[in-house]
């Protein structure tokens, strides 16, 4: 495992995704999947479901990748990934690998879309046939990619395109889908989730050293704020982030062999979580008078959250 | 068997399981035309960030939330003997302008100003709000 101290000897790694991508200015996207790739000194094998980071990392004849990488559709990147896992496991048993001294380590990225609606058949197979990758899922809570249609990861009250606000109808009527602890339950030897901050960044970077040395299927839950869909402004990117951890609409916390949930990062002071909202245009009509009920549910639904997970945390179950 | 050099000339040299290397010239570190770490998206941006070496406290908070990679560091030996990253300057081919790296920027008067594309950087420099 790489030994991950400070900030001053982590930005000495030499980048193995460089910019020239076209994702928007101020995407957490690429935050994310830098301090990800860098976590490790292994060589690295990577593939990549259809979303905003496949379309924009590579698009012809550019790549932004120096390492090797696969593309792959909307539904299949972990069913990839297993595939050439078992490869190299099957080659290193009739010692055929060309560089056999040295180690590879296998990460998929996924939207949300890719990984909680489209791609989750394929993930909840690879987990479960337990092979040894890491599974990085770049949570922007909508699909992005083609213009910001509600996914199931999309949380209560939220303006999409598909769910939008008006005189009938609030926005996102669902709440979001759970899938980190739907895939603790799996029985993954680590699963956690992170968010890209500069207050967060050892967390995520630890977590995902951590994740990448586990031998076995190993899922991190990652929010990126989405400039153009949340709707602010690009610089505030890590600033969102961190309400999102502070006001605990997502905690951040990690869960070893399925069942010991430990809290990484407990905010000392809650803020509520209007400050989280607020902040964001997809959200601006909740704030008037006959949609308030929502925020209340929110706020209620955060709170039961966070209570459960700090119970579950004493109980260490 | 082909060695990586000549795995990257053409397809049927490639080898089962190998790991290509990410450069094209690996001595100088030369990227092939081809890697977006030569396309510039410059033209992308109307603010452009200026970096003061003078208040830079090498904090790396800049490189760790910088979206695009522009940061270009230089590994130094500090005065305990261990490397650190010093923070050289911005690569102006790779910057969107997102303005993330001002945001973020920890020192009393900022080491990093957002100011609008035609500026002269030494221009901006001049211009940098004083301590009173």
């Amino acid at each position: 495992m790489k030994n991950i101290t400070n900030l001053k000897e982590f930005a000495c790694t030499p980048d193995r995704f460089q910019g020239g991508h076209r994702l928007c200015p101020g995407c957490a996207h690429s935050m994310i999947v830098r301090e990800v790739v860098n976590a490790t000194d292994d060589d690295l094998v990577i593939s990549t479901a259809t979303g905003c980071l496949e379309v924009c990392s590579a698009i012809y004849p550019y790549t932004s990748w120096d390492v090797s990488w696969i593309h792959i559709g909307f539904e299949n990147a972990a069913a990839a990934i297993s595939g050439a896992e078992a490869m190299y496991k099957a080659l290193s048993k009739k010692n055929k690998l060309y560089n056999p001294d040295k180690r590879v380590k296998f990460v998929a990225f996924g939207g949300d879309g890719g990984t909680y609606d489209i791609g989750f058949q394929s993930l909840s197979g690879a987990v479960e046939r337990g092979h040894d990758f890491l599974y990085v899922c770049l949570d922007n809570e909508n699909y992005a990619n083609t213009g910001g249609q509600r996914s199931s990861s999309t949380p209560l009250g939220a303006h999409t395109t598909t769910t939008p606000r008006g005189r009938v109808s609030y926005g996102e009527k669902q709440r979001k889908k759970d899938l980190t602890m739907i895939m603790a339950a799996h029985g993954c030897p680590y699963v956690a989730t992170a968010i890209p901050s500069t207050k967060h960044w050892k967390d995520l970077a630890v977590k995902a050293a951590k994740a990448i040395e586990t031998v076995g299927p190993t899922f991190i839950n990652a929010l990126s704020p989405c400039t153009t869909e949340w709707k602010f402004k690009p610089e505030e990117t890590t600033e969102i982030a961190d309400l999102a951890v502070e006001t605990c609409a997502f905690p951040l916390y990690e869960i070893e062999d399925g069942r010991k949930l430990r809290i990484t990062y407990r905010p000392k002071v809650k803020l509520p979580i209007e400050e989280y909202l607020s902040r964001q245009g997809r959200f601006s009509h909740l704030f008037k008078p006959e949609n308030k009920w929502i925020i209340a549910e929110w706020q209620k639904q955060v709170d039961e959250y966070w209570d459960y997970l700090q119970r579950r945390e004493e109980a260490g179950v | 068997m082909a060695t990586p050099k000549e795995m990257l000339t053409t397809w049927d040299k490639v080898q089962f399981a190998a790991i290509l290397p990410a450069f094209e010239d690996l001595e100088h570190k030369k990227r092939s035309k081809f890697h977006s770490y030569n396309y510039s998206v410059a033209d992308w941006r109307v603010e452009k960030p200026v970096f003061n070496r003078e208040l830079c406290i090498d904090c790396d908070f800049c490189w760790v939330s910088c979206p695009d990679s522009c940061f270009m560091v230089e590994e130094v030996v500090n005065k305990r003997g261990k490397k650190q990253a010093k923070i050289v300057g911005i690569n102006y081919n790779l910057c969107k302008g997102c303005g993330v790296c001002v945001d973020v920027c920890p020192t009393p008067i900022k080491s990093l100003l957002m100011f609008p594309e035609y500026v002269d950087t030494e221009e901006a420099l001049k211009q940098w709000p004083k301590k009173d």
